[in-house]
């Protein structure tokens, strides 16, 4: 197991650097560049000042040597600072960002198991059902339907018919004046819809794939030897098929780590939520490529060690896997 | 005009995709709302004949952009200067009709080879934090903004000073290089900077960026990234405190979201689409609870054609297309009637606008008699009028994001056909639009779009000396007179004798044509109708916001206690 461990660690070192070294020829490729935001068609910037400005930025350095130095920086774990006019560390904008998208995105992902789970179980263990078919038109429509569009509808209704419901942002204008319950509700009631329509959207992989997992389950021969010790139905599915089938899953569960920190342009930008998704795209538009390969590391860095999870707990749970490994 | 553009191509992208979908979606919501909606409100909306100005109430804005840095030279986006020119001010400001005024300065001397401005500054004026304001804070402002380490935007007008003195704490002296007319409105809120404050460290990393303290009507009080910032009035302000206790920005970045915002009565001001203004906000609900507003914008849109390209050289030729485009139709179907037709690059209503210039009606046939006296004819009977056995086809860019100027080139390219033009349409995404092909003049003609300001000098746009790479003439449009006509337009200072001076220019660039100058789009704020005060203005509605009221017994939140 440390060997399989080591090995498995030491391949991603390079992956990690490979990663990195492409995002930053890739961005700094891409046409365009932060300069050209404060410059182009503007009548008040000379061609010398967008000159001061490229250098100002670093920007006439060749691309080898801005990728050393942003190395160099990076080994000591500082991502420098934003070139949008705020000047500010990129780490403390991730900081600022990060928590709400990690809380909406936990949330959702935490809802998407509870629901997709049993609803994938109880479709594979009653497959072609009345019941199994109408729960896969629910989660492929859920799937298809565009989701911006389903927030808005949701907004009217909730929002601005109902009026149960704040339609964006985090916190009310007068949250620093609610008592501890009443801030409780504030954030609840703000985080309520992006929870749940994100979820929505997750559904339908994660239940599809849930079932499809059970039903190959169900067609294994200790199933069969299970049922024919006369163990109850009910035994049968939820005990020995259910744990078995829940493998795959944790593979899915590793590759959704970074989405947990990448958040959805698309909500936050419904939402006005002050999240990751917004961070990102606002600076891949802008060009500011101090953040975005702040993003994008910090990214890399945690799909790596999600599908490094995901590995080890399949190991930890599947003796085949380790041995197939030393094989 | 880069940046708001820049946020509108951000924006209407995936919008203009689901407006269709958002229209579907209100119906099936169902015309319940507004109703149900109006009893709510109806309680405070009695209007009130006339209303008493109180003090009191939280003004709350949407924004579809962040601020990003809140020391004015520093940024270059309209939602930051949007928000720092309530906290800083000039030493000049325009009035209401566009006259300069002091701001800072009590009042200014020119000298009479127009070379040197002395200000005599406001005594008695105080920063935010008690510190009192000189004349060396105008001077250190003006320092800062020509030091070469400043990533500023706005250096240049700055660098035309030969000398700046603060000649002592109530008089600014600055002496120029060459008579230099645009200097005076340049002291705007661009240069003054608390000394204090910032002396001695990285203005770029200076935390005033993010906690700005200065000497306007509002004062900084919290900034949310990406969320809201909240300004408060300024208890201490010299031209007495803003009634508005509190004004809130918040970023909302979709237009839609923004809209329902609207409706549920969490903001109380924001800037309407020609959609919105014309279609979905004249319900009762909305004629009860809002004001809606329009002025024309500081923009134009046109269609500029590269004089490089032999066809567009005959002035006939650039005639004749403006002939046949319809612009009052433009207006009509890609701004909902929201615009007005443009005669040129200036905005109508303005001292230096000239209404008596050559205009372009609709004219067809006067186009084709213009096109065949240029050689332009249909010899072929193809339906494309040719020239020396090569048919009048060209292909106009613009760029990816504005679907404003995408429906204008497609109207533009349906009348074109009908005289027998074939015009191609190419959209290109913002950078490579700049760099490859506009940088380059790689192109034939181009839809694109100038902000325009309170200030007549456009040197850099219309100078033959500025037709080299990636500068602003890139159509290389030269004409001897209007480089003369600009010259002479930055040496002088009198308004009258300006005035006479862009009248002509204008009266060029008509004749002339150039661009086809296509329309001036209009703004359409929408305010919440307790909200008092507000006078229209060619400036648009913000001038005069710290005298914006909300009469007592019609406001909505509750009052601050504002420490001095």
């Amino acid at each position: 197991m440390a060997s399989y461990l080591i090995r498995r660690i030491l391949t991603l070192i390079p992956l990690f650097f490979g990663i990195t070294l492409i995002s930053f020829a890739v961005i700094h490729l891409a046409p365009g560049s932060p300069v050209d935001v404060l410059a182009d068609l503007n009548p008040k910037m000379t061609a010398e000042a967008k000159e001061r400005l490229i250098s100002y930025y670093g920007l006439d350095k060749p691309l080898h040597e801005r990728y050393l130095r942003w190395l160099g920086r990076f080994v000591s774990l500082d991502f420098g600072v934003s070139f949008s006019a705020d000047r500010r560390p990129v780490l403390d904008k991730i900081k600022e960002a990060l928590p709400i998208t990690i809380l909406i995105e936990a949330l959702s992902l935490l809802l998407i198991l509870i629901v997709a789970i049993p609803i994938g179980a109880y479709s594979a263990s009653h497959p072609y059902s009345a019941f199994d078919k109408s729960l896969t038109i629910f989660v492929y429509v859920g799937f298809a339907v565009p989701t911006f569009w389903l927030a808005l509808l949701l907004l009217i209704l909730f929002s601005v018919q109902l009026e149960w419901l704040p339609i964006s942002g985090i916190k009310s204008l007068d949250y620093a004046r609610l008592s501890l319950a009443g801030k409780l509700w504030d954030t609840s009631s703000h985080l309520i819809l992006p929870v749940l329509l994100s979820a929505f959207g997750g559904l339908a992989g994660l239940s599809r794939y849930m079932r499809g997992s059970m039903l190959e389950v169900m067609r294994q021969e200790y199933i069969t030897a299970a049922r024919s010790k006369g163990l109850s139905e009910r035994e049968v599915v939820y005990k020995h098929a259910l744990r078995n089938a829940l493998l795959p899953v944790v593979t899915v569960l590793g590759l959704s780590v970074p989405g947990l920190i990448g958040g959805s342009v698309i909500f936050e930008q419904i939402f006005a939520i002050p999240g990751m998704g917004r961070l990102f795209y606002t600076g891949v538009m802008s060009r500011d490529y101090p953040l975005v390969m702040g993003i994008l590391t910090i990214g890399a860095f945690l799909t790596l060690l999600g599908n490094l999870l995901a590995d080890i707990s399949y190991a930890l749970v599947d003796p085949r896997i380790r041995k197939g490994g030393r094989g | 005009m880069r940046n708001r553009d820049q946020r509108r191509r951000f924006f209407h992208g995936y919008l203009s995709l689901f407006f269709f979908l958002l229209s579907v979606a209100l119906s099936l919501g169902g015309c319940g709302g507004g109703e149900r909606a109006e009893t709510k409100d109806s309680k405070r909306q009695p209007l009130i004949s006339s209303p008493q100005p109180a003090y009191g109430d939280t003004l709350v804005e949407g924004s579809i952009g962040e601020a990003t840095n809140l020391i004015p030279m520093l940024s270059s986006d309209s939602a930051s200067h949007d928000i720092a020119g309530l906290i800083f001010n000039g030493l000049v400001k325009y009035d209401k009709d566009v006259n300069l005024v002091g701001d800072l300065a009590e009042s200014w001397e020119v000298s009479g080879d127009g070379l040197q401005i002395t200000f005599k500054l406001r005594r008695g004026v105080k920063w935010q934090d008690g510190y009192p304001f000189t004349a060396k804070d105008v001077l250190f402002g003006f320092q800062t903004i020509t030091n070469p380490n400043t990533p500023t935007a706005y250096a240049e007008d700055f660098r035309q000073v030969k000398k700046a003195e603060a000649l002592d704490d109530y008089t600014f002296r600055v002496t120029y290089e060459k008579p230099f007319a645009p200097a005076l409105t340049s002291w705007g809120n661009l240069v003054v900077l608390p000394k204090h404050l910032i002396e001695g460290k990285d203005i770029a990393k200076s935390e005033l960026g993010r906690k700005p303290i200065g000497t306007g009507p509002y004062r900084f009080r919290e900034w949310i990234s990406r969320d809201r910032v909240v300004l408060e009035a300024n208890p201490d302000y010299f031209e007495g405190r803003a009634y508005l206790d509190r004004y809130v920005i918040r970023v909302i970045p979709d237009l839609a979201t923004m809209f329902l915002e609207l409706k549920a009565g969490g903001l109380d001001l924001m800037n309407l689409t020609p959609i919105q203004y014309s279609r979905q906000t004249d319900d009762r609900f909305f004629q009860r609870n809002f004001r809606k507003y329009r002025y024309l914008a500081n923009a134009y849109t046109y269609l500029g054609y590269n004089l490089l390209e032999p066809k567009f050289k005959d002035q006939r030729v650039r005639q004749a297309i403006s002939y046949a485009i319809d612009k009052e139709e433009i207006v009509k179907v890609v701004l909902l009637g929201l615009g007005a037709p443009a005669t040129g690059p200036y905005k109508p209503g303005l001292w230096f606008y000239n209404p008596g210039v050559r205009k372009y009606p609709y004219d067809p046939a006067k186009a084709l008699a213009l096109l065949k006296e240029a050689g332009w004819e249909d010899r072929n009977g193809d339906g494309i009028l040719d020239k020396d056995g090569q048919p009048f086809e060209f292909t106009v860019i613009t760029n990816e994001g504005n679907p404003v100027r995408q429906r204008t080139a497609v109207v533009i390219q349906e009348r074109l056909k009908k005289i027998g033009i074939r015009m191609k349409i190419r959209v290109i995404e913002w950078s490579a639009f700049i760099n490859e092909f506009i940088d380059k003049k790689d192109f034939e003609a181009t839809i694109l779009g100038w902000t325009t300001g309170f200030e007549p000098d456009q040197f850099d746009i219309w100078h033959s000396s500025k037709t080299g790479k990636k500068e602003l003439n890139f159509i290389s449009f030269k004409n001897r007179e209007v480089d003369e006509l600009l010259e002479k337009g930055r040496r002088t200072f009198d308004q009258e004798k300006r005035r006479a001076i862009y009248f002509r220019l204008q009266e060029i660039l008509a004749e002339e044509q150039p661009y086809t100058f296509l329309y001036v789009p209009e703004a359409l704020p929408i305010v919440h109708s307790r909200v008092y005060g507000i006078e229209p203005s060619p400036l648009g509605i913000s001038y005069n916001f710290h005298r914006w009221f909300a009469p007592q017994g019609l406001q909505r939140y509750e009052r601050l206690a504002l420490a001095p």
